[in-house]
């Protein structure tokens, strides 16, 4: 039978028996979605957590520090260490360098430094970090008290909830509020303005510059938000900060870093250098390529990649689990089919009889059960998808409630992939025609002289 | 040897049941060869297995010994497929419970074995128009079997019995649950189609008085043995 005629005797099969079909693709139908919901929900938190991670910056980035940084102060260098001329400073041209190399997006250095900070009679020392402006994008900031910085330069500050709190009893009311920060700019000295050249030469040589000097600053700066969490883990620091500045603004304020002596010592105190830099990547997956590109140019890396896999690894068992349970129910509902069709066979015996005696072949019964299975299994799936994505809407919806009540912002937990969908239909059609293989071969067995003679 | 004119023949063929240690025989070695264009009456009571014997003829069973050649064909040699061929393209049926599909209109009911078959669908519109012409339901072509009569159903199931232009007509009692008026007109219009197509008609029927005034021969079977095999004049 061709398959056209196969389908529409299938079609007509399953319209007359309507009531029972249509409980009987409810089943499948309840079974997919179960199914759907509890992969979509793994699936949702999942991408939730990768999103969150990647727009932390935890796992598209390289952090870079200089050789000699990784070595502790009172360590004696290697005994077969050749002399440091890899060693070379975070400088400028290291940032402009980096940031030619392929699949790198962005590299920005690490300015944090600890401060005195003044506000109302206050005054309280803290640690102060500069943020890229792509921090914005992050995630960290969603839901914040206030704004993020109104530009990459602003003369601004977002303020830690813990630090907000020792400012003020009401840290909201911070917000559009200023405070002062007192700090060591630190600026390169001509040789000029030198009093004593030749003793200076003794010490580093003719071609030396001039020196450093540390000066004590003031800076206001506007409180335009207070953040709850604390975002300087995931954007390349390894430790919090209390008090964040657009780092551009923390940069032109020369503070004086850690390093600066022996900056200056190496010779190289014209330049200002960094203690570390942020290289940011397009990808996860371009992290080894880029680390592999710095450690070649003779500087020391660290990235998180390994932790992205070991997530992975946790979500495909968490939603291995899930998948269990769901299909479950997809089990529970494949043996409706089976009972409606070993039903249909009993009800329709005579009518098989009849499809033989006219010439059907076993194939051609066969299949038309088998046809109605599968039928029966696609509306299944299709219906299936759509609850599951409901009940995955559903669940989203109701988080989102509670968090808000929680003041916290809303979160997607369910999502259904395009191969989630289509995956769920092909299994639950696959599983329809398992489930119509018994019935399927005994209708095809059947004897047409015993099914004409069946009343 | 079967003559050329032969077209089925029946070589000592046998039915067995198997109803616990019991073997009912159903059909015991008959041997029958029935020519082409014949109308032949398998008369008997119920029970001496005429029915089982058109059915071994039709195809729709197998014989536990001996051969059924049709066009020297053994039957019951035959791959499942090829006898389910064998019922599609050469033998057309009737019943006498009509069996036609109640879900089913007429003219759904008579495109059957056409579907069955693979005809084009442009070629089976006419040749379902033909056969319900010739059987005289044109008109009720689109009505369900329960909207017909005992009388119309036969001849619907005459209709879809013909559509496939079949060189044999199998009738299991095929007046059996209609009226004596219906029932003649139903062996009336076989015979007239048996001579309009020279079509090869066996029917299964215990109405001696039908059988001898439309079949051109009675074979007599009892107990599943063949009694008697007559030419009628």
């Amino acid at each position: 039978m061709k398959t056209r005629d196969l389908s529409e005797l299938a079609a007509r099969n399953l319209r007359e028996a309507v009531l029972r079909n249509s409980l009987t693709t409810l089943g499948v139908a309840v079974g997919v979605a179960s199914l759907v919901a509890m992969l979509s929900l793994g699936v949702g938190l999942q991408t939730l957590a990768s999103q969150r991670l990647t727009r932390s910056g935890l796992f598209d980035a390289v952090f870079v520090t200089s050789q000699r940084n990784f070595r502790g102060p009172r360590r004696p260098p290697p005994p077969d260490s050749a002399p440091k001329q890899d060693s070379r400073p975070l400088d400028e041209d290291t940032r402009q360098q980096l940031a030619k190399l392929s699949n790198v997006t962005e590299v920005y250095p690490q300015i944090r430094f600890v401060t005195d900070v003044r506000y109302a009679s206050k005054t309280e020392t803290t640690s102060v970090l500069g943020l890229p402006d792509s921090s914005r994008l992050s995630g960290a900031f969603d839901g914040m008290t206030g704004a993020y910085f109104s530009s990459p330069t602003a003369n601004e500050a977002i303020l830690q909830i813990e630090f907000a709190k020792v400012l003020s009893d009401q840290p909201p009311s911070l917000v559009g509020k200023d405070l002062t920060l007192r700090y060591a700019e630190r600026a390169a000295l001509s040789k000029d303005a030198e009093s004593d050249d030749s003793l200076l030469d003794s010490v580093m040589g003719s071609g030396a510059p001039g020196g450093i000097s540390i000066v004590p600053r003031e800076k206001s700066l506007r409180i335009v938000g207070v953040i709850e969490s604390d975002p300087s883990a995931g954007i390349g620091g390894f430790g919090g900060a209390r008090v964040y500045l657009p780092l551009i603004t923390a940069e032109q304020l020369h503070v004086a870093q850690p390093d600066d002596v022996q900056t200056f010592l190496s010779g190289n105190s014209a330049k200002p250098s960094y203690m570390a830099l942020t290289v940011r990547v397009h990808s996860p997956k371009d992290v080894p390529q880029v680390e592999a590109a710095i450690k070649q140019l003779g500087f020391a890396t660290f990235s998180l990649l390994d932790a992205t896999k070991s997530l992975r690894l946790v979500f495909t068992v968490f939603d291995l689990f899930l998948g269990l349970f769901g299909s479950l129910a997809l089990t529970v509902a494949s043996l409706g089919i089976i009972n409606t069709l070993v039903m249909a066979i009993l009800e329709r015996r005579r009518e098989i009889g009849i499809l033989k005696a006219l010439g059907a072949t076993d194939r051609d019964v066969r299949s038309l059960f088998f046809a109605e299975a599968g039928a029966m299994g696609f509306f299944g799936g299709f219906f299936g998808v759509a609850l599951g994505w409901l009940i995955g809407q559903a669940l989203t919806w109701g988080t989102t409630i509670y968090l808000h009540k929680q003041n916290l912002p809303g979160v997607k937990i369910s999502y259904v992939p395009w191969w989630l969908a289509l995956g769920a239909i092909g299994f639950a059609i696959i599983v329809s025609l398992v489930a119509g293989l018994y019935p399927a071969a005994r209708a095809a067995r059947l004897n047409p002289v015993e099914a004409l003679r069946y009343e | 040897m079967p003559t050329a004119s032969i077209l089925i023949q029946a070589e000592s063929v046998s039915r067995e049941y198997r109803l616990g240690e019991t073997v009912i025989r159903a059909v015991n070695a008959v041997s029958l060869a029935v020519e082409q264009g014949e109308f032949l009456a398998l008369l008997g009571s119920s029970g001496s297995g005429k029915s089982t014997l058109l059915s071994l003829m039709a195809g729709l069973d197998r014989p536990t010994s001996g051969a059924i050649r049709v066009r020297e064909r053994n039957l019951a040699e035959l791959e499942p497929d090829d006898l389910a061929r064998y019922r599609r393209e050469t033998v057309g049926m009737v019943f006498q419970s009509f069996n036609l599909l109640p879900r089913m209109t007429l003219e759904e009911n008579v495109e059957l074995p056409l579907r069955l078959a693979e005809v084009d669908r442009p070629d089976r519109e006419s040749r379902v128009s033909e056969a319900l012409e010739r059987v005289g339901l044109g008109p009720r072509r689109r009505h369900r079997p329960s909207e017909l009569s005992g009388g119309e159903q036969q001849r619907g199931a005459l209709a879809r019995a013909l559509v496939n232009r079949p060189a044999i007509l199998f009738a299991d009692e095929p007046t059996g649950n209609l009226d004596s008026v219906n029932g003649e007109q139903i062996l009336l219009l076989l015979r007239e189609i048996q001579n309009a197509l020279g079509m090869t008609i066996i029917m299964v029927t215990h109405e001696r008085p039908l059988a001898e005034k439309f079949a051109n021969r009675i074979a007599l079977l009892s107990d599943g043995r063949l009694v008697s095999d007559g030419v009628q004049p």
